[in-house]
């Protein structure tokens, strides 16, 4: 575009193809030049953050543990239609199988794999490999199936089987399923579960995200209005009361509100000096705690965005409207809101976007009531060893992150960010 | 007093004090918890919380033991070290790259600027969660977990996008035509970029690399993902303590880490100054 644009005007100021032909070249090598110094950087970012995102992508749909534990047995159930027991040979090939993961000491992890499809199977996979660890193999090839179904008569129902080729699925969206509270019923037909963990759990996250925002808004706003209608040197001053919170460790941060909130912390002593109550108030380890902590960890983020609209607000509309007699309340809301709103989305989505990804302090100080989605991925990541759950979860998240800060970008520019 | 215009009546008079007060609180909101944990931290007690004799001045109410403990216990030593070596290494890594990317970004004729820009900002905005479960699955095929190399680079990434911002910001008011001419008078880009670009954006590249150097002196979600028992930093430290054993230790870190922040913000300011200097010269 430019090139051809550069030609028509060469062209246009009488000069010949050839410097057409030049400027364009010089265009292109500009061009170059300026990609090659952001290359070296593109590629770190490449290989360090966006690879990573897209492997767990990948992976909140891709398991293949199950598929490689007993593949055998998953090619042979491959015939059986889903109803009744699967044929002899199946049931004979998943003890063989099971008896060679029970000396591996891998039958465990097979164990889970099926759990997550049917739960309360994790102990009858477990005893049956333990019942067929000393099995002889020739005792194994001819009577394996009666074997199996001696040691278990769950394998002789359909359900424990139709977990095991769910599990078996390298491939699937079942993790999107779960991380939505739905699942696949018998017919194939996608039905919610009956109980609702993880659309819940989306919901109080957004929900604190939206209180901790406008908590945030309600304390921001003032402050930012009184520093942006100060003299400089004061505003500068008391910029250093905003500044120091948010360079401050947000586990210093977080370890302040601990000491302050505790059974026998410094909010309680000061409520039972004063005679406000005459018990301490339980207020660590609640949603209370965590939302109260991280409106202080964010605050800074609403009045910095909000600090440098409203500086750059001339006075004199609002006192115009004043002095031509209009209340205070309506020239704010028709004057000064709608000119300090620019501030106040940028403000408002950064706050809600950090905050609905939030972990380190809902961990902290959120007890059980107070844990975000955050809290749950790494759960799964960490304790429950259900990573292509979490990974499903995370991918969500990013989802909605991303739709957000698409709209940051539409609304305030991501170029636009200032820091400090 | 000061005067207030006629048409004021006493209700935005004291409407304009209620807005102050209001300020005010908020502000201490924002200062005293910080505050608050410093005397904590002199505290003789193994306790989270003010003790009679702390309220009563009693000089034997407060105590050194817990800084003692920082500067004895070798957990919390290898984590200050761990700390600085990865928040060194990480910023040095991010500022490297990310200035030279920023000279870039600025150029009229790069292309994919916005698409670009929105990329690399993008580690800033991502939950930390996200990244961390990411890079764990990621970086398990190079053999990176529980490495320095792994930290580095993952701190890195976490950094760049702040040089991006304070070293474009600088950029901004830099004069194009002095990279131009020095390519005029034969210098290769490289010479230019070295000896022309870099002295005058100096602030802003120095204030890049602190927030780089902030970013992963304070992360720790990656951290508790990616690092080894051998790489735990100061935060991972601070976490598992307030996790496990709540100790006056971490109040003792705590303050040490606040006075940390108040000596960057003065760096910071001090930096902010000189690059006003510099481009009002310019």
């Amino acid at each position: 575009m430019a090139e051809t644009a550069l030609a028509a005007q060469a062209t246009a100021s009488g000069l010949g193809p050839e410097d057409a032909r030049n400027a364009a070249r010089e265009v292109r090598a500009q061009r170059v030049r300026a990609f090659l110094f952001v290359l070296p950087l593109l590629a770190f970012i490449f290989f360090a953050f966006v690879a990573p995102i897209a492997s767990m992508l990948f992976r909140s749909a891709y398991n293949p543990t199950a598929a490689e534990l007993v593949p055998t047995t998953l090619e042979a159930i491959e015939s059986w239609d889903g109803e009744g027991r699967p044929d002899e040979a199946v049931l004979t090939q998943f003890a063989i199988d099971l008896k060679r993961l029970a000396n591996d000491r891998t039958s465990g992890q097979l164990a889970e794999e099926i759990n997550r499809f049917l739960p309360g199977t994790s102990s009858v996979v477990k005893s049956t490999a333990r019942a067929l660890r000393r099995a002889e193999d020739e005792t194994l090839a001819t009577g394996g199936a009666a074997l199996l179904l001696d040691a278990n008569e769950a394998w002789g129902e359909p359900g424990i089987w139709r977990a095991l080729t769910q599990a078996g699925q390298v491939y699937s969206a079942s993790y999107y399923l779960t991380a939505l509270d739905l699942e696949m019923s018998r017919e194939g037909t996608i039905q919610q579960r009956d109980t609702q963990i993880y659309l819940k759990l989306y919901g109080k996250t957004l929900w604190m995200a939206l209180i901790i925002t406008l908590l945030t808004l309600i304390l921001g706003y003032p402050l930012a209005f009184h520093m942006a209608h100060s003299s400089t040197s004061r505003a500068n001053f008391l910029m250093v009361f905003v500044l120091l919170p948010f360079w401050t460790s947000l586990l210093v941060r977080t370890t302040s509100w601990i000491a302050l909130l505790q059974t026998n912390g410094v909010v309680n002593s000061t409520l039972m000096a004063l005679g406000l109550t005459r018990d301490p108030l339980e207020m660590l380890y609640t949603q209370f705690s965590t939302i109260i902590a991280m409106t202080h960890i964010l605050l800074p983020f609403m009045v910095l965005p909000l600090y440098s609209v409203m500086r750059g607000i001339d006075p004199s509309y609002m006192r115009a409207a004043m002095s031509m007699g209009s209340r205070p309340i309506p020239a704010f809301l028709r004057i000064y809101l709608p000119m300090s709103l620019p501030g106040l989305s940028a403000g408002a989505l950064l706050v809600f976007i950090i905050s609905v990804g939030y972990y380190i302090t809902p961990a902290l100080v959120g007890g059980t009531d107070g844990q975000m989605i955050s809290n749950i991925i790494a759960f799964h990541m960490q304790q429950s060893n259900n990573w292509e759950l979490a990974a499903a979860l995370g991918s969500l998240l990013l989802f909605l992150i991303i739709a957000l800060y698409w709209l940051y970008d539409r609304f305030v520019g991501a170029g636009n960010i200032k820091l400090g | 007093m000061r005067g207030f215009p006629e048409y004021f009546t006493i209700w935005h008079i004291a409407g304009h004090y209620a807005l102050r007060l209001m300020a005010y609180l908020v502000l201490g909101f924002l200062i005293l918890p910080i505050l608050v944990i410093i005397p904590l931290s002199f505290n003789a007690e193994p306790f989270f919380t003010f003790t009679q004799g702390m309220l009563a001045l009693d000089p034997d109410a407060y105590s050194l033991r817990w800084y003692e403990e920082i500067v004895t216990d070798q957990k919390w030593t290898l984590a200050i070290r761990n700390s600085f070596i990865i928040g060194v290494a990480a910023a040095i890594l991010a500022t490297v790259l990310g200035t030279v990317a920023a000279v870039g970004l600025a150029s009229p004729w790069m292309p994919f600027k916005r698409l670009i820009t929105a990329l690399l900002l993008s580690p800033m905005i991502v939950p930390l969660i996200i990244i961390a479960a990411g890079m764990f699955f990621f970086y398990t095929n190079f053999g990176l977990v529980g490495t320095y190399p792994g930290l580095i680079i993952a701190h890195a990434a976490l950094g760049v996008p702040f040089v991006i911002i304070t070293v474009t910001a600088t950029l901004a008011g830099f004069d194009r035509s002095l990279f131009s001419a020095g390519l005029s008078l034969g210098a290769s880009p490289v010479k230019v970029f070295w000896d022309v670009v870099i002295p005058l954006i100096r602030p802003g590249v120095i204030s890049g690399g602190l927030f780089a150097f902030v970013t992963s002196f304070d992360e720790v979600v990656l951290v508790l993902f990616l690092a080894g028992p051998e790489q735990r930093t100061i935060p991972r430290q601070m976490f598992s303590g307030l996790r496990e054993q709540i100790n006056p230790t971490i109040l003792a870190v705590a303050t040490l880490l606040v006075v940390l922040s108040m000596a960057l913000l003065v760096t910071l300011e001090i930096l902010r100054r000189r690059s006003e200097r510099l481009r009002g010269a310019g």
